[in-house]
């Protein structure tokens, strides 16, 4: 109850006080300036400069161009020190490096498939990098381009498996004809590429052998010929393409069979089959032309020739194909006759 | 400056300026083009005003202005600044055209009358063009210039009240044609002073005329009305039939006569008897206004000068004479031009002096039965605050600048006077520069 009642001591001690002293009566105070009616009127500086800030590209220059000029500007100028850039770009490429290089990414070895040793050589020789090395600097595609330029190879199938191992699986031509040319023999596959040079014919007797310009490019047709021939293949000595059109079939004794540059396979079957019938080419036959269809004309052989000629009372001829004189006929039969007597 | 028009629409923002004796409103609109319309929204092209909208709008105490003319051409510059920044900030974008209209600068009409032969008996875009340049004009006096001339009524032989006579077969045309002129000083400082804010003018009109084009509705338009725009220095008067403004005048004496009356009978100061008039002011005094007394207040220092109270029956009777003595002038501009002899008399007031309360009862006492009192069209994106009365010449401004009329606008120039003007252009271009 202390707290509420006044504590009547107290307020006697204050008591004692002077009464304040009070303000004489004043003069109404004086009335203040009179409040103007507010004109806020922009000056034409503020009036300007406000249009200006509301002119769109002024705006944009100022929001955007400026900031971006003043951060170009300060880093422009914190680059320009050489040693800071090239800290930068130090500092960029140790991280990249370390990455790179982290186990999970490098190729310790190369497995080869399919290729002969050769091809083993060669392909491991054009790895760019030494083993082991980190997976990003091989450059598969570029390496793949680089395999396939070989003309041994068909095709390469080249990817890094889990564990390090660069992978090559190499698909080789296989040749399957010899062609000689002017500059020397090679091996051809079936689509007629160049699989390897041979040094002689004897490095494959087992191939047959094509000839003449441009024969590479026909490689499927004259395989299609080798097989198609069959019965005379023992006779058959190579093929040659004349003109880069059509083909000749050389045989032993000098024979030669002139294929038309169209279907040549059903002429060689029909000449087989006059052959099997009646055994033409086993006769002194230069050579057999079946480039006109229906029409096969043969060149006979000298020997052929003379006796035809002997049986009908003409001058035989010589090995150049010139009629002989007839002194010196008479002088070869004479000598015939003298050996025959003696 | 209607190149300057046609320049500000192609750019889609204008502005739209009307300097009054009280106040100076500024509007800031927005076209889109035409197309725009919501139809969905069952809004149609209303009077082919949704093609526009306000986007900012903004009014400041007039400064420098008497009877509706620029008087102190600095303090009317400021005044200007003030409301185009603030309405160009309420916009956020910035304007560079402005179309302003002018209240006072003693406006006056005429009606000509133009008469030609069509020669291909059949009215084209030239004959049109010829006829109005042939009107006879008379002399309108020195320093007065053009303000509006419309042709308001077509006749092709004997067919008369045609509104547009292209394609007419007939042998003779004649037009009416109503000129507006004004003080050309007056407009030469509203001028100067738009273009010392920076600002290109790209039109101006009569306060009268566009303040009757926002507070007439189409009917009243149609059928003949007049709108009484009752400002603060000056009270417009404009006549409109078949949707043609045929009169326009202003007479020089407005509301801000009313406060001054109020300020010298009560001795207040000018603030308090504006104030006293908007919240208290009246027209028809009642008993009751015997016994409602009103504060006057103050601020002079003296006790009992500013505990003076007055009656409301006092205040009306300082103001009822001089609104009558308004209207006895608006009567007599009515009477000149004619008013009594229209199909149907119907009268408009608009503007800030009419919302005295008691002002209809009054008018239709003195002017005619027909009297109401208008509040200025509705358009899109104007705040509540800008649809009072005293905004009908600005409303009136931005509707004009959405259809505008004048005499070459809905007709071709005639050709003949393209060439020699571009040319003597092109001549004092040169000399000018070079």
């Amino acid at each position: 109850m202390s707290g509420l009642t006044p504590d009547l001591r107290e307020q006697a001690a204050y008591g004692q006080r002077p009464v304040p002293a009070r303000n004489p009566a004043a003069r109404p105070a004086p009335p203040q300036a009179r409040l103007q009616p507010r004109d806020p009127a922009p000056s034409r500086l503020a009036y300007r400069l406000h249009r200006l800030w509301l002119t769109p590209i002024i705006r944009k220059l100022t929001r955007v161009g400026l900031p971006a000029f003043v951060a170009a500007l300060v880093v422009g100028v914190w680059l320009s020190d050489e040693t800071r850039r090239a800290q930068i770009s130090g500092g960029l490429t140790g991280i990249v490096e370390s990455i790179q290089n982290r186990d999970e990414f490098m190729v310790t070895m190369m497995t080869i498939e399919g290729a002969s040793p050769v091809v083993d050589r060669g392909l491991r020789s054009m790895l760019p990098v030494t083993l082991p090395s980190s997976s990003f600097d091989i450059d598969l595609v570029d390496l793949r381009a680089r395999v396939m330029k070989l003309d041994a190879v068909e095709s390469v199938e080249l990817r890094i498996k889990p564990g390090g191992v660069l992978s090559a699986v190499v698909t080789e031509r296989v040749p399957v004809v010899l062609w000689r040319h002017a500059r020397g023999i090679e091996l051809l596959d079936k689509t007629g590429h160049r699989v390897a040079s041979a040094t002689s014919r004897d490095v494959r007797p087992d191939l047959p052998i094509i000839a003449g310009e441009g024969a590479d490019r026909a490689t499927a047709e004259a395989m299609l010929l080798v097989d198609a021939a069959g019965p005379i293949l023992p006779r058959l000595r190579g093929l040659v393409r004349v003109g880069e059109r059509r083909w000749d079939l050389v045989l032993d004794h000098g024979q030669r069979i002139m294929l038309p540059a169209e279907d040549p396979l059903p002429a060689l079957e029909r000449i087989i089959a006059i052959d099997r019938a009646q055994d033409v080419l086993g006769r002194d036959l230069g050579s057999i032309d079946l480039r006109a269809e229906g029409r096969p004309t043969v060149r006979l052989g000298l020997d052929a020739q003379n006796a035809i000629r002997r049986a009908r009372g003409q001058v035989e001829l010589g090995e150049d194909g010139k009629p002989l004189d007839p002194a010196a006929q008479k002088a070869k039969l004479a000598g015939e006759a003298r050996k025959t007597n003696g | 400056m209607r190149n300057m028009r046609r320049q500000a629409m192609q750019r889609g923002v204008i502005a739209v300026l009307d300097i009054g004796t009280t106040k100076i409103a500024c509007l800031i609109l927005q076209f889109d083009g035409p197309g725009v319309f919501r139809e969905t929204d069952g809004v149609g092209p209303m009077a082919g005003q949704s093609n526009f909208r306000v986007i900012g709008a903004a009014t400041t105490r007039s400064r420098g202005v008497r009877f509706g003319e620029i008087e102190t051409m600095a303090e009317t510059e400021r005044a200007i600044r003030t409301v185009v920044q603030s309405a160009q900030k309420i916009a956020g974008v910035r304007v560079d055209h402005v179309i302003a209209c002018l209240s006072g600068a003693r406006p006056a009409s005429y009606g000509l009358a133009g008469d030609i032969a069509i020669d291909a008996g059949k009215v084209s875009e030239q004959d049109v063009a010829r006829v109005l340049a042939s009107c006879e004009v008379p002399d309108f006096g020195r320093g007065r210039e053009v303000l509006h001339a419309q042709p308001v009524n077509f006749a092709v032989d004997s067919r008369s009240g045609l509104l547009d006579p292209r394609e007419h077969s007939g042998n003779r045309l004649a037009c009416d044609m109503h000129v507006l002129t004004i003080d050309g000083d007056a407009a030469g400082n509203l001028v100067s002073c738009i273009q010392r804010c920076d600002l290109e003018l790209a039109g101006v009109a009569s306060a009268s005329y566009v303040s009757g084009l926002a507070s007439l509705v189409e009917d009243e338009q149609e059928l003949g009305g007049a709108c009484i725009d009752l400002g603060g220095g000056v009270t417009g008067v404009s006549v409109f039939i078949r949707k043609h403004m045929i009169f326009a005048d202003a007479a020089r004496i407005g509301g801000d006569l009313i406060t001054m009356d109020i300020a010298k009978g009560l001795r207040t100061s000018h603030a308090t008897a504006e104030r006293i008039k908007t919240l208290h002011g009246g027209l028809e005094a009642t008993g009751r206004d015997d016994r409602e007394m009103i504060e006057l207040g103050g601020d002079t220092g003296d006790w009992e000068t500013d505990r003076r109270s007055v009656s409301r029956a006092d205040l009306i009777g300082i103001m009822r004479p001089r609104v009558e003595e308004i209207l006895e002038q608006v009567r007599d501009i009515l009477d000149a031009a004619g008013f009594d002899y229209l199909p149907s008399r119907q009268i408009v007031l608009t503007g800030g002096g009419s919302q005295i309360p008691g002002l209809d009862a009054l008018a239709a006492r003195m002017l005619g039965q027909n009297v109401r009192i208008g509040r200025p069209l509705r358009i899109q994106g104007l705040a509540h605050s800008a649809t009072a009365p005293g905004f009908a010449s600005a409303i009136g401004l931005a509707l004009l600048t959405a259809h505008p009329q004048d005499e070459w606008w809905d007709f071709e120039m005639p050709a003949e006077k393209y060439p020699a003007r571009s040319l003597r252009r092109a001549y004092r271009w040169f000399r000018n520069n070079w």
